[in-house]
C-alpha cells in the first residue's frame, strides 16, 4: 500500500491525525465547540499530520513539496512571533551579517529541533554573503 | 465620424474605428534592450547545465560562483542532477512533441521537467503554437476537475456587502474567495465578513484575505483565512530585493503557512520585472520560467501566474497572450497547481476579453481565473478583472456554448436573494453576538438588493476601521465565529465553517491543487488529471452539464407557444373558408396567399403585430394603389416563395403576395422562377405595418404596369438570428406540420374586424 492511499487523510485514515490537544477529528463537533470542550487551540495542524502529508506528497512524486511540509513540521511549535521575526531577518538588508542568521539557525535547532529550517537559514547566510545582501535598505 | 467634412482626406471607417473601445488599448513594439521581448531576447542565456559530484556547477551560461539568488536556489532545490543528465541531453524539439503527444503520460514529462533549466523550459514551450500550448495545458494541468476563484471586495470595505457577495460567489460555484481592502487596516473585518458569507449556502469554500504577509499569516492563524497567495516571487535578483524578499525568506514563509494549516500558492507573472524596472533585458518567458522553477524549488504546492498585474503590459506585445498561456504551461509542467491569471482586465475590447478566456475554458484549469471579479468593476479593489460582475452571464453562456466546465453554475433570482438576506443577517447576528456593534435594519436591506456599493446605505470604510481593530485586538478567531453563528440559530452556517476548520487538522487541502467540494477535499492526489486522448480526462458528469445549461432565456417549445397565445386549431372569425380557390380574371387583382397556420394557430408576427392588422395593412395598401385584394389560404406549402408564386398564379393580374404567420412576406409574379421574386421582406421582426401597407400599394401599381420604388425594411446589423431564430424555428415547425402536399388553395372570406388597423388591440 502506497502512502497516496491514505489520502485524503480525513476520509481514509482519520485515526492517524489528532488535534494539538490530542483529540480525534471526530471530537470536533458543534456541540463540543458550544460546550467549550473544543477551542481555537484544537483547530491547528500538528507536526505528525504534516509529516504524514509529506509522505503522501513524496509518494505522489512531489519531493520539494514534501520537503516544504517537513520544514513546516519543524515550525509548528515555533511561536508565531519568532517565525515572523525570522522571516523579517531573512528579508534583504535586515540581518547585519551572516552571523546573525547563523545564530538564529542555531537557536531554532537548539530550542525547537528545527533542523531543516536551520539548514535553510544557513544556506541563505552563505548566499547572502556572496551576493552582498547585508546592506541596510531603510 | 459625423463631423468629418466631405473634403477630409481619410477613409471615414478609420474614424469609426477610432471610437471603438479597442482604441483605448496601447500596443508596444518589440525592444529587447528596453525589456520588451516576449518569447526570446538576444540577451537570454543559451540553455546549459553542468553537474560535478552531484552538484550543479553551471547553469544557463553562468558558473556557480556567479549565480544570483534565484539561480542559487534553483540549482540547489529544483534541479535533480540524475534527471538533468537525461533531460538536458534530449532534443528540445522532441520534448516539445512529447508535450502534445497523448501517448506520453503527464508524469513522464513532469519527471523530465525536474532536470530542465529555466532557459530550456522556455525554449521548449516557445516551440509550441498557441493551440499546441492550450492542448498541452489540458494534458499537463494537475487536478482533473476544473475550478474557479472569485474576487469579493467593495469600494467601501462594507462587511455586510462582503458577506452578501461572498454567499453569492459560493452559490455561483467559486471554489475560492479572495478579498482585499481599500484601507489596509480593514483587513480583519473583511476577513470576518467573507468567512461568514462563505459559510452560507453550500459552504466549504476556501477563503483568503490579501494583505501584507505578516498580517495575512496572523489572519490565517485566527482561522479567518484558509489559503494565501501573496507569496510573490520575481525573475531577477534586483526585482526580488526591490520586492523586499529573497527566495529563502519566501521559502520560510511558505513553510510557515503550511505549519499553520494554511494552503499557500506563490504569485509571479510576465512583465512584473519590467514594471519594477529590473528586467535585465531578458524575455518575459525566460524570467517567468525562473520564477516557476524557483517556486517548485521552494516546495510551494502551486502558483498564481499568467501575467497577473503585468498581464495588460504583456498583452500589449505581439504574441503576448500566447506567452501568458506558455508560462501557465510551464507551471503545470513543473507539477504546480495553476491559478491561471485571467484576473486583470487586459483590454477594453470585449472581443479581446472573450478571446483571451476561450483557450482556458477549452483546456480547463485548476482555477481558471486567479480572481474572477464576482463584484462590479468599480467595487473590485484588486482593479477590474478580466471578467467581472457585469459579465458573469456571458461567461455562463460560454460554458454552455462549448460544453465546457468553467467552474461556475447559473443561479436563480429567488435563490440568490434568499442567500444574500441570510448572509447579511448572519453577519449582523455575529457582529452583535461578538459585541462588534448592532446593524440597523435599513443597512441590511440596502445591501441585499444592491448590485454594488454605489447603491448601498451601509458601512463606510472609516466606520469599518474600529471594528477591524477590535477583531484583531480581542483575538477573535473562527471558533468564536462558529460559536456566535450557532448561538444565534445559524446552525447550518456554523457547521459549514466548522467543516472548514476541521480540514485544517488533517492538512489535506495543503496538497497540490486542493479545493473543497461538498465537504470533501479533491486535489491532484485523489483527482489527478489523466488526460491521454479522446474519452479520457475531465468530462462533465451529466448532472453538472444539466446545471451548466441552466442559464436564463432558455426557450422551450411550451414557453414559446404560451407567449404566442396559440390555442386550439380553429378558424378565425375574420378569415372564413369558402371553398376551393380558383384563378381570378380581374386585371388589377392582387391575391394574398397566407400560410397554413395563419390566423388559425398563429396570430402574431415576430415583430409583434396582430395578423388582422397585417392583413388590413396589405389590403388597404392594395386598394390605395388602385387594385383589389383577394385572400387565399395555401395548404400545400408554408414556404414564402411558393406561397407568393402560388398566389400570383391565382391572381387575375399575375401579381400575388405570399405571407407566413411569422410575418415574412414576398411579392411575386406568375411568370417568375420561385426564388426570383419581385420584392421580399425577409426580416419579419423588423417589418412594420407601414411596410406591409407600402408593399400592398406597390403590388397594385405593378398591375398598372408601373415600376414603383421597392419597399426597403432598414436593418442596422442586429443579430436577428440570435434574437429570433429559436422562436422562428418553433413557429415555423407548426406551419410545416399543417401542410398537405395534395391540398388545394382555399378561398377566404375576409371580414375586417372593427378597428383592425389599430395597433393597440389585444
Amino acid at each position: 500500500m502506497s502512502d497516496v492511499d491514505l489520502y485524503p487523510v480525513a476520509e481514509k485514515a482519520p485515526e492517524q491525525v489528532r488535534t494539538p490537544t490530542g483529540k480525534p477529528l471526530s471530537a470536533l463537533t458543534l456541540e463540543a465547540v458550544m460546550s467549550g470542550e473544543v477551542d481555537a487551540r484544537d483547530v491547528a495542524i500538528t507536526p505528525e499530520a504534516l509529516l504524514l502529508q509529506a509522505r503522501i506528497a513524496r509518494a505522489a512524486g512531489r519531493v520539494t513539496l514534501a520537503e516544504n511540509f517537513e520544514r513546516a513540521a519543524d515550525l509548528v511549535r515555533v511561536p508565531q512571533d519568532l517565525i515572523l521575526d525570522t522571516y523579517e531577518l531573512l528579508r534583504p538588508g535586515r540581518a547585519r551579517d551572516a552571523q546573525q542568521l547563523l545564530d538564529r539557525a542555531a537557536q531554532l535547532r537548539r530550542d525547537y529541533g528545527a533542523e531543516r529550517v536551520a539548514a535553510l537559514i544557513e544556506e541563505a547566510a552563505a548566499v547572502y554573503t556572496r551576493r552582498g545582501l547585508f546592506v541596510k535598505r531603510y | 465620424m459625423s463631423e468629418a467634412p466631405n473634403s477630409s482626406n481619410r477613409w471615414r471607417r478609420f474614424g469609426e474605428w477610432d471610437s471603438r473601445p479597442l482604441r483605448q488599448d496601447l500596443f508596444a513594439a518589440e525592444n529587447p534592450e528596453a525589456g520588451f521581448s516576449v518569447f526570446r531576447s538576444p540577451h537570454d542565456p543559451a540553455p546549459s547545465l553542468t553537474v560535478e559530484g552531484g552538484r550543479v556547477t553551471g547553469m544557463d551560461g553562468k558558473a556557480a560562483g556567479d549565480f544570483d539568488i534565484i539561480d542559487a536556489f534553483i540549482a540547489a532545490h529544483h534541479i535533480d542532477p540524475a534527471m538533468a543528465a537525461v533531460a538536458m541531453a534530449m532534443d528540445p524539439g522532441e520534448i516539445a512533441r512529447k508535450l502534445v503527444d497523448i501517448n506520453v503520460p503527464r508524469q513522464e514529462l513532469e519527471a523530465l521537467a525536474r532536470g530542465l533549466t529555466p532557459a530550456r523550459l522556455a525554449e521548449v514551450v516557445g516551440r509550441l503554437s498557441a493551440l499546441e500550448i492550450a492542448f498541452a495545458y489540458s494534458k499537463m494541468r494537475q487536478r482533473q476537475t476544473p475550478g474557479n476563484q472569485a474576487h469579493v471586495t467593495n469600494a467601501k470595505d462594507d462587511p455586510l456587502q462582503l458577506a452578501a457577495d461572498s454567499a453569492t460567489a459560493v452559490a455561483l460555484g467559486f471554489d475560492e474567495i479572495e478579498t482585499t481592502m481599500r484601507v489596509a487596516s480593514n483587513g480583519w473585518a473583511n476577513a470576518l465578513a467573507c468567512t461568514v458569507g462563505a459559510a452560507v449556502g453550500r459552504g466549504g469554500v476556501l477563503f483568503q484575505c490579501s494583505i501584507e504577509e505578516a498580517e495575512e499569516l496572523q489572519i490565517g492563524l485566527a482561522g479567518l483565512a484558509s489559503y494565501a497567495e501573496t507569496v510573490s516571487v520575481y525573475g531577477t535578483e534586483r526585482a526580488f530585493i526591490d520586492g523586499d524578499d529573497t527566495p529563502w525568506s519566501k521559502a520560510l514563509l511558505t513553510a510557515a503557512y503550511a505549519s499553520r494549516g494554511i494552503k499557500a500558492r506563490c504569485t509571479s507573472g510576465a512583465a512584473a520585472e519590467l514594471l519594477m524596472g529590473f528586467h535585465e533585458q531578458r524575455s518575459l518567458l525566460y524570467l517567468e520560467a525562473r520564477c516557476l522553477c524557483l517556486q517548485r524549488a521552494m516546495g510551494v504546492q502551486g502558483t498564481q501566474n499568467g501575467g497577473i498585474d503585468g498581464a495588460p503590459l504583456t498583452a500589449s506585445m505581439a504574441g503576448g497572450v500566447r506567452e501568458l498561456m506558455a508560462e501557465n504551461l510551464i507551471a503545470v509542467w513543473l507539477g504546480l497547481e495553476c491559478a491561471s491569471g485571467n484576473d486583470t482586465r487586459t483590454s477594453e475590447s470585449e472581443i479581446r476579453v472573450g478571446a483571451k478566456i476561450t483557450p482556458y475554458l477549452l483546456a480547463g484549469s485548476d482555477l481558471i481565473c486567479s480572481g474572477f471579479g464576482s463584484v462590479k468593476k468599480y467595487d473590485n479593489s484588486f482593479n477590474a478583472s478580466l471578467f467581472n460582475g457585469e459579465e458573469i452571464e456571458d461567461y455562463l453562456v460560454l460554458q454552455r456554448d462549448f460544453e465546457t466546465d468553467g467552474g461556475l453554475t447559473p443561479v436563480d433570482e429567488d435563490q440568490v436573494l434568499g442567500l444574500r438576506v441570510r448572509a447579511v443577517e448572519a453577519l449582523a447576528a455575529v457582529m452583535d453576538e461578538l459585541g462588534l456593534g448592532k446593524v440597523p435594519r435599513e443597512r441590511i436591506m440596502s445591501v441585499v438588493f444592491a448590485s454594488g456599493s454605489q447603491e448601498t446605505e451601509s458601512f463606510t470604510a472609516g466606520e469599518v476601521t474600529p471594528i477591524s481593530a477590535a477583531i484583531k485586538a480581542r483575538g477573535i478567531t473562527a471558533v468564536d465565529v462558529v460559536r456566535a453563528l450557532a448561538a444565534r440559530g445559524y446552525t447550518e452556517e456554523a457547521e459549514n465553517l466548522l467543516l472548514m476548520l476541521r480540514q485544517r487538522i488533517s492538512g489535506d487541502y495543503l496538497q497540490t491543487s486542493a479545493i473543497v467540494r461538498d465537504g470533501r477535499v479533491i486535489s491532484a492526489v485523489n483527482d489527478p488529471n489523466d488526460y491521454h486522448g479522446p474519452g479520457t480526462g475531465y468530462r462533465m458528469p451529466e448532472a453538472r452539464w444539466q446545471a451548466v445549461q441552466g442559464i436564463r432565456n432558455v426557450l422551450t417549445r411550451d414557453r414559446v407557444l404560451a407567449v404566442e397565445d396559440i390555442g386550439e386549431a380553429g378558424e378565425s372569425d375574420w378569415l372564413l373558408p369558402r371553398g376551393e380557390a380558383v384563378r381570378g380574371t380581374a386585371p388589377h387583382e392582387v391575391v394574398i396567399g397566407v400560410s397554413p397556420g395563419f390566423g388559425r394557430q398563429l396570430h402574431r408576427t415576430t415583430a409583434g403585430h396582430r395578423l388582422e392588422e397585417v392583413v388590413a395593412a396589405l389590403v388597404g395598401g392594395v386598394e390605395a394603389g388602385g387594385g383589389t385584394a383577394r385572400i387565399v389560404r395555401m395548404l400545400h406549402t408554408a414556404d414564402t416563395s411558393f406561397l407568393g408564386l402560388a398566389a400570383a398564379r391565382l391572381s387575375g393580374s399575375g401579381y400575388g403576395i405570399g405571407i407566413q404567420a411569422k410575418g415574412t412576406t414576398v411579392l411575386h409574379q406568375a411568370d417568375r422562377m420561385p426564388h426570383l421574386n419581385v420584392e421580399l421582406f425577409s426580416n419579419a421582426p423588423l417589418t412594420g405595418l407601414d411596410h406591409y401597407r407600402a408593399l400592398g400599394r406597390n403590388a397594385a401599381r405593378y398591375t398598372h404596369g408601373e415600376a414603383p420604388e421597392p419597399v426597403v425594411v432598414p436593418v442596422q446589423g442586429e443579430a436577428l438570428g440570435a434574437r429570433f431564430h429559436v422562436r422562428v424555428a418553433l413557429l415555423y415547425a407548426i406551419e410545416t406540420a399543417l401542410t398537405d402536399p395534395a391540398a388545394t388553395p382555399v378561398e377566404l372570406d375576409y371580414r375586417p374586424p372593427a378597428g383592425a388597423d389599430r395597433s393597440d388591440r389585444p
